[in-house]
């Protein structure tokens, strides 16, 4: 098949391109670039966007022997991940950018101009699986390299993008052997630094970065009850379970530690309490898709509104809990007409609303939703 | 392989191959004193002597850089800075959509030592609008340190009016440079003659000139500014002071071999040349516009207006680089035309300038022939334009809205 690699100018996306060659398809490196102003050199933790990058990418594609272009993304990253990220964070919720680029960008606007262009589909560097059921249908799993695994942030694509997408990493057991077979095939990247930081923040600072576009206002910082227990500088720099820095001038009745439970943008109003208040009994989204089949077509449930036995993850490296979910009618005042409802087995904390459940059975991604809402596993004066 | 994009660069010809293949055997350092030295010299002067006489200059203005890019920074630093020991003289006038070696500059100059860039309006063919040019001159020439300007668009083709632009800056006692990378080797450049129609004054008018010598068949890594001799200007590079103390460095005797042999070749055909390739890119417009009638010209219209060479469309509704990507696939070689950062791409600066918008500068597909283009070339690329452009279109689609805005 014809084949377009995104090539970030890494390793994971360098093997991955030369795995699809030596399968035979005809593969063209693709290198997307996300800023008209990018900086010329690496630093720091950031492996891509950089004219290094675009060179590292450049010269993989030139030893597999593949023709190289980059192509001009940048409008669209900053509308859909850029601006996404600061207006998510603006009304106080806590997105991964990394996902909203894979829903957007390498799997939307990348994959439907490539497949516009006559290409069947989009190789990446990622670590996660695609499988075939016995239907034919398209299943993503999590990656045999347990420790690299990315299916989490895969987990918006939905059955059409997983037709087209091709995830050549996805039965390599380590990142190392990954590294190793680079240095086998004479890829000058094979032990280029991994990348984890947000690769549109060039010095890694994200709070400064925030205040810089969000802008500051000093407001309240207060308890479950609505008392005023200190103030801030500015909400958005605040997430939530974070303990240091609150510098509260009013300490605790009970003497002990608090949390940031919540974040309030609209009042500008931070939430503080005890630890145990941060555990979250349930989390709902009305911004849910399905990684290939659904619940129902999954044969995990006969008709919406009944409970199904799943695993749930809510963050990149966080690790998966026992949940029950189903799918329900959802408040008026959502977006969608039904909301995905998860409750984990046991509480969940540091959950912020924002934030992508990532619901999984086994290690099949079922689907993912954006939190809306949490519910606190504790009332308040509990 | 159809390559139609002998504006990035053309193949050498093979007398250049040969000339440089030669000098590269010989020993000396042309500033020696002994006999080796000596012969590295007069290879190196009658080179000099060669390019000179292609561009209407004495060999002694000429002065060998190391490109393009490089002449262009010399002659506009170069004479802004001389230009300010008679008293400040901020302002610098260029036109809007000149070459980035151009911009680039002047936007050093500007953010690091106080110039001030007045940038001239053009027309919607490109061209510069010369009573802007005579009123900003008229307004207070003293503080003028330069004009400078393309003789012909690097990206739209598009001739200026050089004889008039001179005129106006040799009235007005102002130098002016030409930026004539592009246009060598495609129309006639005779410096001498320029000077002499408009009466230029010492040190005024057309006093430089730069060249590049991969753009005409010759080696890349050299170009060349001429000077005039009542011009001044400071040197960009310190050292042995080679060239009349503006450029020193050890000089590349063979590569000034090849650039002399191909500048000689061109020159002595140039006519023969200019009418075949004009055949050529007419045959091109003409094929675009039966197979895509909504494909857009940019630049003159005129074909005495334009480089003989040089096509530029916009295609609507397309990005340039998927009918690159589309066209490369089928074996054709053509250039978005617009500034590349490590490929990088950005709507044209030159296209914006003209008034056109940006979904026109992103669909801008730039087509430049050589000498040695054929007709099978042209042929090729109106064989592959009509997929291309349908499935440029889809991905155009696709790129403005994915499903999600669907």
């Amino acid at each position: 098949m014809r084949v377009l690699a995104a090539m970030s100018g890494g390793v994971d996306s360098a093997v991955a391109a030369a795995r699809a060659v030596e399968a035979g398809h005809d593969v063209v490196g693709v290198h997307l670039a996300l800023s008209r102003m990018p900086g010329t050199l690496r630093t720091g933790s950031r492996g891509c966007c950089t004219i290094e990058d675009s060179m590292d990418a450049q010269r993989a594609a030139n030893l597999l022997g593949i023709p190289y272009y980059v192509w001009d993304f940048s409008e669209r990253f900053k509308a859909d991940v850029v601006d996404d990220f600061i207006s998510e964070y603006a009304a106080g919720r806590t997105p991964n950018p990394c996902m909203r680029c894979n829903e957007r960008i390498k799997f939307a606007a990348l994959l439907e101009k490539a497949l516009a262009l006559g290409f069947d589909a989009v190789a990446t560097g990622h670590y996660a699986k695609i499988t075939t059921d016995a239907s034919g249908r398209r299943e993503l799993h999590r990656a045999s390299a347990e420790a690299k695994d990315q299916s989490y942030v895969l987990g918006v694509l939905t059955a059409e993008q997983l037709e087209h997408a091709y995830f050549p990493l996805g039965d390599t057991p380590s990142k190392e052997l990954v590294r190793q077979e680079a240095e086998r095939r004479g890829l000058q990247v094979a032990r280029k630094p991994d990348s984890y930081d947000i690769c549109f923040i060039s010095d890694g600072d994200t709070k400064g970065w925030l205040a810089e576009k969000v802008g500051t206002a000093a407001g309240d910082i207060v308890d479950r009850t609505g008392e005023v227990v200190g103030s801030h500088e500015g909400a958005h720099a605040y997430t939530v379970g974070q303990r240091k820095g609150l510098r509260l001038g009013t300490p605790a009745p009970d003497g002990r530690p608090r949390f940031v439970l919540e974040v309030r943008p609209k009042e500008n109003t931070v939430v503080v309490g005890p630890k145990e208040a941060l555990a979250i009994g349930e989390i709902a989204g009305s911004r849910f898709s399905w990684a290939g089949a659904d619940p129902i077509a999954s044969g995990l449930v006969a008709a919406d509104g009944e409970p199904f036995v799943c695993e749930v993850q809510i963050r990149a490296h966080a690790d998966p809990v026992p949940a029950v979910a189903r799918l329900v009618p959802a408040a008026p005042e959502a977006s969608g007409d039904r909301e995905l409802v998860i409750t984990p087995d046991t509480p969940l904390d540091g959950v912020a609303p924002g934030q992508t459940a990532v619901v999984y059975v086994g290690t099949r991604v079922l689907g993912q939703c954006t939190i809306d809402r949490t519910v606190s596993a504790v009332p308040v004066g509990a | 392989m159809a390559y139609l994009d002998h504006a990035a660069t053309t193949p050498m010809l093979p007398e250049a191959i040969d000339a440089l293949t030669a000098a590269l055997g010989v020993t000396g350092n042309p500033a020696s004193i002994h006999s080796a030295g000596q012969q590295a010299k007069r290879s190196l002067e009658e080179s000099r002597e060669r390019v000179a006489a292609t561009l209407g200059a004495d060999a002694i203005e000429v002065v060998f850089t190391g490109s393009g890019t490089e002449a262009v920074n010399l002659a506009i630093k170069g004479l802004h800075w001389r230009r300010q020991s008679g008293g400040p003289r901020p302002r610098i006038l260029a036109p809007a959509g000149e070459h980035h070696a151009t911009i680039d500059t002047i936007d050093w100059l500007v953010a690091h030592e106080g110039a001030e860039f007045v940038e001239l309006p053009v027309d919607e063919v490109g061209r510069v609008r010369l009573d802007a040019l005579a009123d900003e001159l008229a307004r207070d020439a003293a503080s003028i340190s330069l004009v400078t300007m393309l003789w012909a668009s690097n990206e739209v083709g598009t001739i200026q009016p050089v004889l008039e632009a001179a005129q106006l800056a040799a009235h007005a006692g102002v130098p002016l440079h030409i930026d004539a990378v592009a246009a060598y080797g495609q129309v006639p450049i005779d410096v001498r003659a320029i000077r002499r129609q408009t009466d230029a004054p010492p040190g005024a008018g057309l006093v430089a000139v730069s060249v590049s010598a991969h753009k005409i068949g010759g080696p890349a890594g050299i170009g060349a500014l001429v000077v005039d001799r009542s011009a001044q200007l400071e040197p960009l590079l310190h050292g042995g002071g080679q060239q009349r103390r503006m450029r020193s460095g050890t000089q590349d005797v063979a590569a000034a071999a090849g650039f002399a042999a191909a500048a000689t070749a061109v020159a002595g055909r140039l006519d023969v040349d200019a009418e075949h390739m004009a055949a050529l890119r007419d045959r091109l417009v003409a094929g675009v516009a039966r197979l895509v009638p909504e494909a857009r010209l940019s630049g003159d219209p005129d074909p005495a207006g334009r480089l003989p060479a040089n096509a530029h469309f916009s295609f609507p509704g397309c990005e340039g680089d998927s009918l690159l990507f589309l066209l490369d696939a089928a074996g054709v070689a053509v250039s978005t035309g617009s500034a590349c950062q490590a490929g990088v791409p950005e709507p044209s600066h030159v296209l914006l300038a003209m008034g056109r918008s940006e979904a026109d500068a992103r669909g801008a597909l730039r087509l430049t022939l050589g000498h040695a283009s054929t007709e099978a070339d042209v042929d090729a690329f109106l064989a592959a334009l009509p997929d291309a452009y349908a499935r440029a279109s889809r991905a155009g689609l696709a790129a403005r809205t994915t499903s999600f805005d669907r």
